[in-house]
């Protein structure tokens, strides 16, 4: 048996053991506010607004979407033009705005963590053309440090953080933005 | 021993590509440096990292069997490969198992290493490398020359040649936002239809089960979610003890690789999708026996972020070909002596020991120390050509006796000086191909010494 | 305070200049200083090759001369690196322990040792300062770009001390040469090419004169500059040091 040779050699092979360190709290001089968190999020291509800049949550991604578009979300506040629930993986492909509740966003890099309970279907956040994270004011964090302290990344069976627009530059580093994912990334903060 | 000499010296010829190649990666390193210098903290969290991954292997075997078993609770699949022939039938099993045929694949320095790519396509599968630097080199058929960038090396008009052969785009094109959507394209319709994902693993948690996965383009990410059976490859190294621990790594592994303060998807796998299956492989292949090598253990804490390539001032002037390994450029030369010592007996000198990929390195690997240990060993076991070894005999014997030391230095003088340019500047003399050397004056500094302050 | 000078054998053989300098300048800060006999390398060109073993000889030669010393100090951050961070392989003698602390470069010993902080030297010039690999990564003579540290280098302290001396904005301020010892043999083309971009960066920034802590990257580069024939002169920081004012 592999697993049996392999303990058996790493048991053999290990160095005397080495301490734990403690992780410390890094304190930043400053607070965690919105305004950090969008001038990050900004440097990797998504755009952060705020709901109430549009009068709700539903204008503001009809306002920066236009109107002849599918959307896909499992939010009640915005009509969904299909049924999650009944829709599987592949039938996503043509869904033009993901619309999608997210937990916690980090101001250090403007990532937000998005879980499987949130999306309804994995893929969602990264088979929609476009997708759309709407994230409570108040939920947004310093670091990284702070956002594993705070979220539980074995509670569903998948959660990520996704900090920008779907992007490689693996030609010539030349930036080019919608890879494989999601070509554009809006934050709504509410 | 001199093939990668052999190789630089190719690759240079070509003296505007180079140009081009090593700017391109030092626009890395720095973007690198902003973002580093940009954390108060940062010279904190790349000992904290190094500390954490010291304390993992130290238990590596204690976190190995708690990943494992918290793995299994969640309903994930957990086998174990000893070496890379047993990892791919490993592979190659569980996609019999789910009638799979058609793969997609997301980067994993680990299958390229095993070979799976070559071993599947044996096995009549279809293997498609996702992310697009990978899937370019596939279609081009070469190794990766970076682990981060794949096809560095390339210009966007090889690129656009290459994708008007392979996925007709317009002859011509080099846009890479043009060549970038046809990809696109083209490999959505890959996913659709893919029978399974394989994936590397970035970090895997021993206190949840879980695995990582970070990517820019999502590419692993439309793969696993679509695919209804999802593989995840891991070397035993990948562990790290708790989540809050990914703290500390996900903010040191896109600075370091990219300058990016985050990769765009950091995707945290705990259990299969409904109706799916997830199969997670730990594999040694090598890794226990580094284990074993106190001087060169350290190596087993990298986390693959390519910073020691960037900032290569060798790499970036000789490209990653010229390793003729998986892992090229400093953190090639140190792990690959470990797994076949007189095959890359000439990569630890590939180096002139300037000790900026350990400065870099965000979980402060010794690299160039090591560099300079495989070179001991590779001296004592006989792989240095024997002139080579023959000189340094020599040499030592001289530079130990002050009587052989003050005559060499006079005759090296005296030949220098003396003797006409054509019979010092021949073939056999490597200094002088683009050098001159330096001019030869009438007394040393202890000639002058005791001229002038032998009172003393 | 009984202090050894160290001069190198390169140095020593084809830069006796540097040596002298050194001298005069450790003379002109008020110390007496001894140059011991039969003094010849510190082992580095065999050790770097991978054979150590026959370096072996070598250390203990040095370590004889050496010894009895308060300091030994040596225009070379690389030597001096050597000593201390290789000489791990001979008997750890309390000799041995001593040379692996207290052999210092000069810039070392001119700023942790003496305190130095002015000098009477001019040197009107726009001066390229080459940050050699060894001193600066090995012993720390400066936090080095990758690091996130604010500290100057040790070498730039020293050049702003002398009057005149205009240092030159590079746009790598610390990249390598390309000497790197026999791998300058062992990979010419590469070595070369390093030291032609390295070259390039000074010549961009106006430099008059390269200097740097280790004579052994001037000589690469200086062997570079005269097949070039360009106008840019190499000098190690002990004569910029050691000049008139």
């Amino acid at each position: 048996m592999s697993k049996a040779h392999i303990l058996k050699a790493i048991q053999a092979a290990k160095p005397v053991p080495c301490p734990l360190p403690v992780v410390p709290v890094f304190e930043a001089e400053t607070p965690p506010t919105r305004e950090i968190f969008g001038s990050v999020a900004a440097q990797s291509g998504s755009r952060v607004v705020r709901a109430e800049d549009f009068v709700g949550l539903a204008t503001a991604v009809r306002t920066i979407y236009p109107k002849d578009i599918s959307i896909a979300t499992p939010l009640r506040a915005i009509q969904s033009d299909i049924d999650l629930q009944q829709a599987s993986p592949a039938d996503l492909n043509g869904v033009d705005v993901a619309v999608i509740p997210a937990q916690l966003g980090v101001a250090e890099n403007g990532a937000v963590w998005v879980t499987e309970a949130d999306c309804v279907h994995r893929v969602l956040p990264f088979i929609a053309q476009h997708l759309v994270l709407v994230l409570p004011e108040d939920r947004i964090v310093r670091n990284m440090h702070e956002a594993y302290a705070q979220i539980k990344i074995d509670d569903t069976g998948f959660g990520v953080f996704i900090a920008g627009p779907s992007k490689t530059a693996d030609i010539e580093q030349s930036l080019v933005i919608g890879a494989q994912g999601a070509r554009s990334l809006t934050i709504i903060l509410i | 021993m001199k093939e990668h000499a052999t190789k630089a010296a190719a690759f240079i010829q070509d003296e505007a590509r180079t140009n081009w190649h090593d700017e391109s990666l030092w626009f890395v390193r720095s973007k690198r440096d902003k973002a580093a210098h940009g954390i108060p903290e940062w010279e904190q969290l790349r000992e904290l990292a190094s500390q954490i991954k010291d304390h993992t292997l130290s238990h590596l075997d204690e976190y190995l069997e708690a990943f494992e078993a918290k793995a299994k609770e969640n309903g994930v699949t957990v086998h174990w490969a000893a070496d890379a022939a047993e990892h791919n039938r490993i592979v190659h099993s569980i996609l019999q198992e789910h009638n799979a045929r058609r793969i997609v694949k997301s980067k994993s320095m680990l299958t390229e290493e095993c070979g799976l790519n070559e071993y599947l396509e044996e096995q009549d599968m279809e293997v498609i490398d996702t992310d697009l630097g990978e899937r370019i080199i596939q279609l081009k058929e070469e190794p990766p020359s970076h682990i981060v960038m794949p096809a560095i090396h390339l210009k966007k008009e090889e690129v656009g040649e290459l994708f008007h052969q392979k996925l007709q785009t317009k002859k011509g094109a080099t846009d890479p936002q043009y060549l970038t959507e046809a990809a696109r394209q083209h490999l959505r319709q890959s996913f659709l239809q893919a029978d399974a994902a394989i994936t590397g693993v970035n970090f895997a948690i021993a206190e949840t089960g879980g695995v990582v996965v970070c990517t820019n383009e999502g590419n692993a990410d439309m793969g696993t979610h679509l695919a209804p059976l999802q593989i995840h490859c891991m070397g035993i190294e990948k562990i790290l003890p708790k989540a809050e621990h990914l703290g500390v790594f996900t903010r040191l592994l896109a600075r370091s690789a990219t300058g990016q303060p985050s990769t765009i998807f950091t995707s945290h796998h705990h259990k299969a999708k409904e109706g799916g299956a997830m199969h997670i492989v730990i594999v040694d292949n090598g890794r226990t026996t580094q284990l074993g090598r106190p001087d060169f253990r350290n190596s087993l804490k990298c986390i693959r972020c390519g910073a020691c390539m960037n900032t290569c001032p060798i790499y970036r002037r000789s490209g990653g070909h010229s390793y003729d390994s998986t892992v090229p450029g400093p953190i090639g030369s140190i792990l690959t002596p470990g797994i076949d010592l007189k095959k890359y007996s000439g990569l630890p000198f590939a180096s002139t020991l300037c000790g900026s990929c350990s400065d870099v390195c965000p979980v402060k690997i010794d690299i160039h120390e090591q560099l300079y240990k495989w070179r001991q060993i590779i001296a004592e076991e006989g792989h240095l050509p024997t002139a080579k070894k023959q000189s340094m005999v020599m040499a030592g014997k001289v530079l130990s006796r002050p009587g052989w030391y003050k005559m060499a230095g006079k005759s090296a003088r005296w030949v220098t000086r003396w003797l006409p340019r054509p019979l010092i500047y021949n073939p056999l003399n490597t200094w002088g191909k683009a050098r001159e050397l330096p001019e030869a004056p009438k007394e040393s500094f202890q000639e002058w010494y005791r001229k002038n302050r032998s009172a003393s | 305070m009984k202090i050894a000078l160290f001069i190198p054998c390169y140095i020593d053989q084809f830069y006796p200049q540097v040596g002298i300098a050194t001298l005069e300048l450790l003379e002109k800060l008020g110390c007496t200083v001894h140059f011991p006999e039969g003094q010849t390398c510190c082992g580095q060109p065999m050790a770097n090759t991978g054979c150590e073993r026959d370096a072996i000889p070598t250390y203990e030669h040095y370590v004889k001369t050496f010894s009895g010393y308060d300091y030994v100090v040596t225009p070379s951050g690389s030597c001096a690196y050597h000593v201390r961070k290789h000489y791990d392989i001979i008997e750890q003698t309390g000799a041995v322990q001593h040379l692996r602390k207290r052999t210092l470069d000069l810039s070392e010993f001119l700023l942790d040792v003496l305190k130095v902080e002015h000098l009477d030297a001019c040197f009107p010039a726009k001066v390229g300062l080459h940050q050699s690999c060894h001193g600066l990564r090995g012993l720390r003579l400066g936090p080095g770009s990758e690091r996130n540290l604010n500290a100057p280098s040790a070498l730039h302290t020293l050049l702003s001390m002398v009057e005149g001396v205009e240092i030159a904005e590079l746009e790598r301020a610390d990249e390598c040469c390309g000497f790197g010892g026999t791998f300058a043999i062992n990979e010419p083309d590469i070595s070369a090419k390093m030291g032609k971009d390295r070259i390039a960066d000074h010549a961009r920034a106006g430099v008059e004169v390269i200097t740097a802590g280790d004579m052994s990257c001037l000589m690469h580069l200086e062997g570079l500059l005269r097949r070039q024939g360009s106008p840019i002169q190499v000098k190690h920081i002990a004569e910029i040091l050691n000049t008139k004012a």
